[in-house]
């Protein structure tokens, strides 16, 4: 308890963390993604964090922008279809304006999740509620500007929980963009695939620097 | 279910192979780029505005079978009903581009929009100008008034016709969109599912139908459409479709039409005749003018069985692009 900050190595073995463990949730984010969209949410994400751990394990990067940026582009270029290009942005989108930081405090955090939110909401054009990602990105994004004076720990589990909401908020919505805008109704009682991998990142994040 | 029987090798080298398989029937007026699922025309000349199209694999003919003269100059393709990644339709964008600009035409969808935005702000900051186009033909996934909503399905072949010869008179890229777009306006396209086609890595189809029903309107990947009923005869089938079709833009007395009956996998050609009999009669009972009937398959999804009606109302200007010769692997004029 009671980590202020994560240095430079310790944010690439977070990513290491949770590249690893994003490519054991596959088979979680295939079955939620069979009941509202086509089913292959968890083989893309799975490549895309294969192509993550193996650049974030072997490329030389020196802030914590180049860290997300590079994760960005790894999922970007390997993922496809919508899920790449959203989560490609999140990443890219949070690693600007972070202005060469070498360590990862809980202001720090907050601009990269604020960068990510506004990135994919420029490019996907999704509002809360349209059960998308961005409904537990948003709420994690504004818990994160609560958490800007705790701990890094205290504000990545405080982070974590409002994506987790946002997250259980999504079974109650009809979708009204991507693929599973055409199932309408038929959405209703399921959680959002790509608010589940938004959730899971978060968590996996405080899950490692809560082990530390 | 038992998977399909289907002639492949590995499930996860279908997308390039299939494109070997259209390099190859090219005699050399295609070639591969070398580190991406994209295809791009061997001869571009300097100074010709670029025409790429792209989206998921798994409906060929489209998009890689569009490429050729006075039709597309390269296409990204990306996995099985996945749009291409950005690098990717940056790399292809850079093989077309002859100093004029590129046009991005593809289906309107969530996952392409956002890649191929991607690419045009990356191939931007490399200094090559973008335009796009999306296709958004299918009058069956939103009303009237919101066409922006709507899904690009077998209409990629007309609007791709008129862009192609469009690219090959014009040498700025902004009258390229225009007449691109302008094309695009002019299509509609309708079309029924009577059963699901599967995806080649899982043998799963793609969706769920009842034996003895039949959807109108639905998705190329079994997005929902405007109404599940009963199988029913070609005649009152087609005249639902039309129905629809004729109110929507909507078509006039007196308006001239390129038509396309197109095969969504696994329909007869049998089955194609009939049904562009009956929509000639409604035609001309509309007092509507056929230019040209084009039958057959074009835009896929995997064995689905069913069809489509596509109806392009044509002017001076775009009857011009659509009357040149063309020759591509998935469609030739003469």
């Amino acid at each position: 308890m009671g980590r202020p900050r994560l240095s430079l190595p310790e944010v690439r073995e977070m990513m290491i963390y949770v590249s690893r463990k994003m490519i054991e949730s596959k088979d979680l984010l295939t079955q939620a993604d069979k009941a509202v969209g086509d089913g292959d949410h968890g083989v893309g994400m799975a490549r895309g964090f294969e192509n993550v751990l193996k650049i974030v394990e072997q490329k030389e990067l020196s802030s914590v922008e180049q860290i997300f940026m590079a994760t960005g582009l790894a999922i970007m270029t390997s993922v496809g279809g919508a899920a790449g290009a959203v989560f490609g942005t999140f990443f890219r989108g949070a690693s600007k304006n972070l202005q060469g930081a070498e360590d990862l405090t809980p202001a720090i955090l907050s601009r990269m999740l604020q960068g990510g939110l506004q990135a994919v909401k420029k490019l996907g054009k999704a509002s809360l509620g349209d059960k998308t990602m961005i409904d537990a990105l948003e709420p994690a994004a504004m818990e994160s500007l609560n958490q800007t004076s705790a701990d890094l720990d205290e504000a990545l589990a405080a982070v974590a929980e409002a994506a987790r909401r946002g997250l259980e908020k999504t079974k109650g919505m009809v979708a009204k963009i991507g693929k599973a805008k055409n199932l309408g109704e038929r959405s209703l009682g399921y959680p959002d695939p790509g608010a589940l991998s938004t959730y899971l990142i978060l968590n996996f994040m405080k899950e490692f620097v809560a082990s530390l | 279910m038992k998977p399909p029987k289907k002639i492949i090798n590995d499930p996860k080298h279908v997308v390039r192979e299939l494109l070997e398989g259209v390099v190859e029937a090219s005699a050399g007026r295609i070639k591969p780029l070398t580190s991406v699922q994209a295809l791009v025309k061997t001869y571009l000349p300097e100074g010709k505005v670029g025409l790429l199209i792209g989206g998921g694999s798994g409906h060929e003919p489209l998009f890689p079978g569009f490429i050729g003269d006075n039709m597309a100059d390269g296409a990204a393709c990306g996995n099985i009903f996945a749009a291409p990644t950005p690098d990717l339709i940056l790399e292809a964008t850079r093989a077309v581009h002859r100093g004029k600009g590129v046009l991005y035409l593809y289906g309107n969808y969530a996952g392409d929009n956002m890649n191929f935005d991607i690419a045009a702000e990356m191939a931007a900051e490399a200094g090559i100008t973008v335009r796009t186009v999306r296709v958004w033909d299918d009058v069956a996934s939103a009303p009237p008034g919101r066409e922006e909503e709507r899904r690009g399905i077998a209409g990629d072949l007309f609007v791709i016709k008129i862009a192609g010869g469009a690219a090959a008179w014009h040498d700025r890229l902004e009258d390229v969109q225009r007449v691109a777009a302008k094309a695009r306006d002019q299509v509609r396209t309708m079309g029924v599912s009577l059963a699901a086609g599967s995806i080649p890595e899982t043998g799963e189809p793609t969706f769920e139908l009842p034996d003895d029903e039949i959807e109108i309107g639905m998705g190329l990947h079994g997005e929902r459409g405007v109404a599940r009923e009963k199988m029913l005869p070609a005649d009152p089938l087609v005249d639902k479709m039309m129905d629809r079709i004729l109110t929507d833009l909507p078509f006039n007395h007196g308006d001239e039409v390129a038509l396309l009956i197109n095969d969504l996998g696994s329909t007869t050609m049998m089955e194609l005749l009939i049904a562009n009999r009956r929509v000639h009669r409604i035609l001309r009972e509309n007092g509507i003018a056929v230019h040209d009937t084009v039958i057959g398959s074009y835009c896929t999804c995997q064995e689905m069985a069913g069809f489509s009606i596509t109806l392009m109302r044509l002017d001076d200007e775009i009857r011009r692009y659509y009357d040149l010769p063309a020759r591509s692997l998935g469609f030739v004029k003469g």
